[in-house]
Parts: structure tokens; C-alpha cells; sequence
């Protein structure tokens, strides 16, 4: 199967040719329908990694391919999900998760001929996520953890190929966030849409994925590539399993020797 | 002055009418009262001499007395005023958004505009006066000139402060610049802008009376200009208090119209 995403041998260095190098040698791929997570030691350039796949920054050296398309500007076949949710306050929930389709070139001339599908497609999404019926709701009448599942729909409201979370639910208390990996795991499952989560959260990742990367230190490179295992559906018991708390010590002890090399 | 008020009146009132009142109503009236009254019977009690301080009573007299110059030239700056916070608003909107647009254009054009608001507006009429003669033309300057600065300032700081994440966002989705004022930066600006005409009425009150005392012969500035030159004093208080009629009036037209058209920024505090 070819690679959705395959990033070879990449340097990006911002603020000029002085500038702090981010990510050197960066090499990865994540295949059409993969669940894929990355872990590293803060300031390891995972955020560069989102903004290098979406297209918001070009590398100075190597190649970012996406969809066998060399990325040289924003590509929109992407959602994206951060940890703080961005909803505008001053439009309803359904329409802060229609925005996108007001922006992508293939969506935006259809939007208003065909809004009825398009918003029977918005509360389709929000039935998923656990929001039926709060579509009408201004964002901030939400709590954070339902900010975030409107977020998700925002993001995958426009049938993205590839859909990149930044740390989602690092703002989440531990029960809104083992509720929202299921939330996530299912989007995942139903939908079949490739997923590239960059977390610090150990346990998030060898919940959710099907590959771990480790990252070093700044300046960030791939470290190791994990395959995680678990059958799925997987369920939120496995955590409790030797064999996850396995997975997630040796990536503990993995991310550790990296902080302390740099 | 006020709370001086407060303290005489209030206990007086409490005492007269113990029935259920809505205080929070009511305080406005009572309050513009109670400054009256203290005003009315400070004046009486010194003996002050009407030509420096008159009392209401006798003001309210001049009010009735000269109710037609009065009614004709509140309308004038009535007019110079609205007249001059209009281009004001256009023009602060425009120039607000110009200088929100990019990092570049806010860092040229900013300390510009600061050098610009900080020269006295009283140093500018003379010069529009060689340019437009006296009248209306150099009031609705003047007042547009004061009043624009706010809005500007106002409008370009709303665009300043999108959060990155949401550019991010839209941008990753082949969002053009102007998709992202369009969808974000203009209505985020929104209640900054509305905030500012508030204060931006009355600035423009104080532009367009400036110019009509120095350099016209129409408007409650130049009404309050000759009543002065002839010791007419409580004409002057006359001309004065229909001037913070008009102020509060139109501020209160600015805060309605902010309420309705930002209801979302007020309702919670941006619960994020």
C-alpha cells in the first residue's frame, strides 16, 4: 500500500539560517489508514511535525509528501485538532463545525445550494462525538470536554484523508479524556480516515495507535518506530494489562535516555 | 460633588418611601437630582453671584427663556458632531483594518498615528480654516479628527490578537488572508470596535463645540462663545447642559447598539 504520508530526510530550521534547527534527519511514514502516534521529550519539534505535513511551514531540506503530492503549500486534504479547542464565540456550535466547508475550495461554491446535506452531515458528526442536539449551543455554553469532541468535527467535517491532533486532550481531566479516546478510537474505526496524534501522554499513544514514534531530542529525528500490537477493537481494560504496561515502560525508559542524551 | 449627593438625599428618600423600589433604576434620576439640589442650594447658601456660578433654578430659566437659539444650535452641533463620527467610524474601520492587516503596515503607520492624536486638535482648527473657511466643514473635521484615533486603535488591536492556532486552522485548510479576516478577524474586532464608539461620541462632542467656539457662527459653542462675551452666564450653562443631554444620549444610543450587536462577547467571559 503506497504511504499517505512519507517525510524523508527533512531539516527545518526557523528564524533564518542561525536559527534554532527544530527537526534534522527527519525521516517517517504513516500508511493509508493507520492510526499513528508520536511521543518525545517536550520541545522535540512535534508541533513542527504538524505544521510540516499541513504545509504551514516548508523544510529548508528533504520532502514532505502527502497524498503523492510534494507539499509546497497548505494542503486542505488535512483536519487538524489542537489542545485548545478555537471555537469562535460568536457562532453556534453547528456552525463553527461548518466553517471549514466555507473554506475548502472543492466545498465552499457547493455550500449554500446543498446546505441541508452538509448540515445533516455536521449532526451526524456531532451524534458521534456524543453531542446530538447541542448543535444550536454557543461553544462557550459547552464544558472544555465537549468544546473538544465539536473540535474533532470541526476538523473532520470536510472528509480530510489525514487528520492531525495536537495533543487534543491534554487540557481534559483523565475521565473526559479515557471518554474521548473512545470517541476517537471509534471516529477512527468508522470512518477509516488516517490519524497522526502527537501526545505526551504515553498511554494515550499505545491506546490509540498502531505505530509509535519516538522522537529525540531538539534537534527532533525519529528515535524508533514501535507497531503496537492489540487486536481492536481495543477496550479502555487493556490498560490494565501486563503487556500494555510493558509497551508503555520500555517507551518511558526510551523517551528518558532521550532527554538525557540531549 | 456626586458623592456628597449621595450622602445628603438618599437617607432622606429611604425614609420617605418604604416600598419596594428598584434602586439600580432609579439611582440615575436620583442621583442627577441630588447633584441639582446640592448645586442648587450651594449657590443659594454662599450667595454666589450669578455671573460665576448659577443656580439650576436660574439656568432652567435660561433654558425657557432662550429655548429657540438653544433648540437651533444643539441641532447644529448635533449635526457637526454625528456628521464627523460618521467618517469617523468609516474611516477608523477602514484605517483600523488597513493597519491590522499586516505586522508591516502596524509598525509603520502606528507611531504615526500616535504623533498624530497627541497634537492639540485646537492647533489644528486655524489651519482648516485657511483651507475651508469658518463654519459646519472645519466642526465635522475637527470632530472626526478627534474621534477616529479610538477606533482605529480599537479595531486593529481586535485583528492583532487572533489566536495563532485558529489561523493555523484555517490556514492548513487553503485559507487566503482575506478568508481569515473575513471569518475571524473582522467579527473577533467586533466588540472592540463597538467598545470604542462609545468612547469615540464623546471625543467627537468635544472636536465639533472646539471648533464652533473658535471659528464659527452656528452651534452651542459659538452660542456659549458670545453668551460669555456679553456675561450671560447662565446662557452658558445653558448651552452646557444641553450638550451633556446630547453626550449622554448618543452614548446611550453606542452602548445599545453594542449590546445588540455583540451579544456573544458579553454574555460569559469567553468561557475557553
Amino acid at each position: 500500500m503506497a504511504h499517505l504520508v512519507s517525510i524523508d530526510d527533512v531539516d527545518m530550521r526557523y528564524g533564518g539560517a542561525e536559527g534554532t534547527l527544530a527537526v534534522s534527519g527527519l525521516t517517517m511514514r504513516v500508511d493509508k489508514g493507520d492510526f499513528a502516534a508520536v511521543v518525545g521529550p517536550s520541545g522535540c519539534g512535534k508541533s513542527t511535525l504538524m505544521k510540516l505535513v499541513t504545509g504551514l511551514h516548508i523544510p529548508q531540506v528533504g520532502t514532505v509528501i502527502v497524498a503523492g503530492q510534494h507539499v509546497t503549500q497548505p494542503v486542505s486534504i488535512v483536519g487538524m485538532a489542537f489542545q485548545n479547542p478555537t471555537m469562535l464565540p460568536w457562532r453556534t456550535t453547528l456552525e463553527n463545525i461548518l466553517l471549514p466547508l466555507e473554506i475548502v475550495e472543492r466545498h465552499r461554491h457547493r455550500l449554500r445550494a446543498n446546505k441541508k446535506e452538509y448540515v445533516e452531515k455536521a449532526e451526524h458528526l456531532l451524534e458521534l462525538v456524543g453531542l446530538k442536539g447541542f448543535g444550536e449551543k454557543f461553544p462557550w455554553q459547552l464544558s472544555g470536554g465537549m468544546q473538544q469532541r465539536a473540535n474533532l468535527c470541526r476538523a473532520l467535517i470536510h472528509e480530510p484523508e489525514l487528520l492531525m491532533l495536537d495533543e487534543p486532550f491534554g487540557a481534559l481531566d483523565a475521565f473526559t479524556r479515557e471518554e474521548l479516546w473512545c470517541v476517537i478510537r471509534d471516529l477512527h474505526a468508522a470512518q477509516g480516515v488516517t490519524i497522526v496524534l502527537v501526545t505526551h501522554d504515553l498511554r494515550e499513544a499505545a491506546f490509540l495507535a498502531d505505530k509509535i514514534f519516538v522522537m529525540s531530542a531538539r534537534p527532533g529525528r525519529i528515535l524508533k518506530e514501535h507497531r503496537v500490537p492489540f487486536e481492536r477493537p481495543r477496550d479502555l481494560e487493556i490498560m490494565y494489562e501486563t503487556r500494555f504496561n510493558d509497551l508503555v515502560h520500555q517507551l518511558h525508559g526510551e523517551i528518558a535516555q532521550a532527554r538525557a542524551v540531549a | 460633588m456626586t458623592t456628597t449627593t449621595e450622602n445628603s438625599t438618599a437617607p432622606a428618600i429611604v425614609a420617605k418611601q418604604p416600598a419596594r423600589i428598584n434602586w439600580v433604576k432609579a439611582a440615575p434620576w436620583l442621583f442627577t437630582l441630588g447633584l441639582f439640589l446640592f448645586w442648587e442650594l450651594l449657590v443659594r447658601g454662599l450667595g454666589t453671584p450669578v455671573t460665576i456660578l448659577p443656580a439650576p433654578s436660574r439656568i432652567f430659566q435660561a433654558v425657557v427663556q432662550y429655548w429657540s437659539p438653544l433648540l437651533k444650535n444643539s441641532a447644529q452641533t448635533l449635526f457637526t458632531t454625528t456628521l464627523g463620527f460618521g467618517l469617523a467610524v468609516v474611516g477608523g474601520l477602514a484605517i483600523g483594518l488597513f493597519i491590522g492587516w499586516s505586522k508591516t503596515i502596524y509598525a509603520g503607520l502606528y507611531p504615526i498615528m500616535i504623533g498624530f492624536n497627541a497634537i492639540p486638535k485646537v492647533a489644528v482648527v486655524p489651519i482648516l480654516v485657511i483651507w475651508f473657511g469658518i463654519g459646519t466643514i472645519p466642526a465635522v473635521i475637527t470632530a472626526f479628527l478627534i474621534s477616529f484615533f479610538p477606533i482605529v486603535v480599537n479595531v486593529a488591536t481586535g485583528l492583532a490578537t487572533i489566536e495563532p492556532e485558529t489561523e493555523d486552522v484555517l490556514r492548513a485548510l487553503g485559507a487566503k488572508k482575506l478568508d481569515i479576516m473575513l471569518k475571524v478577524g473582522i467579527p473577533r474586532s467586533m466588540p472592540y470596535f463597538f467598545g470604542s464608539l462609545k468612547i469615540a461620541i464623546t471625543l467627537a462632542f468635544v472636536g465639533s463645540v472646539l471648533s464652533e467656539t473658535v471659528a464659527s457662527n452656528y452651534g452651542l459653542g459659538n452660542m456659549m462663545a458670545s453668551a460669555q462675551s456679553q456675561f450671560n452666564v447662565p446662557l452658558v450653562f445653558a448651552g452646557l447642559l444641553a450638550l451633556a443631554v446630547e453626550g449622554i444620549a448618543m452614548y446611550s444610543l453606542m452602548a445599545w447598539i453594542e449590546r445588540r450587536m455583540t451579544g456573544w462577547a458579553h454574555r460569559s467571559t469567553m468561557a475557553n
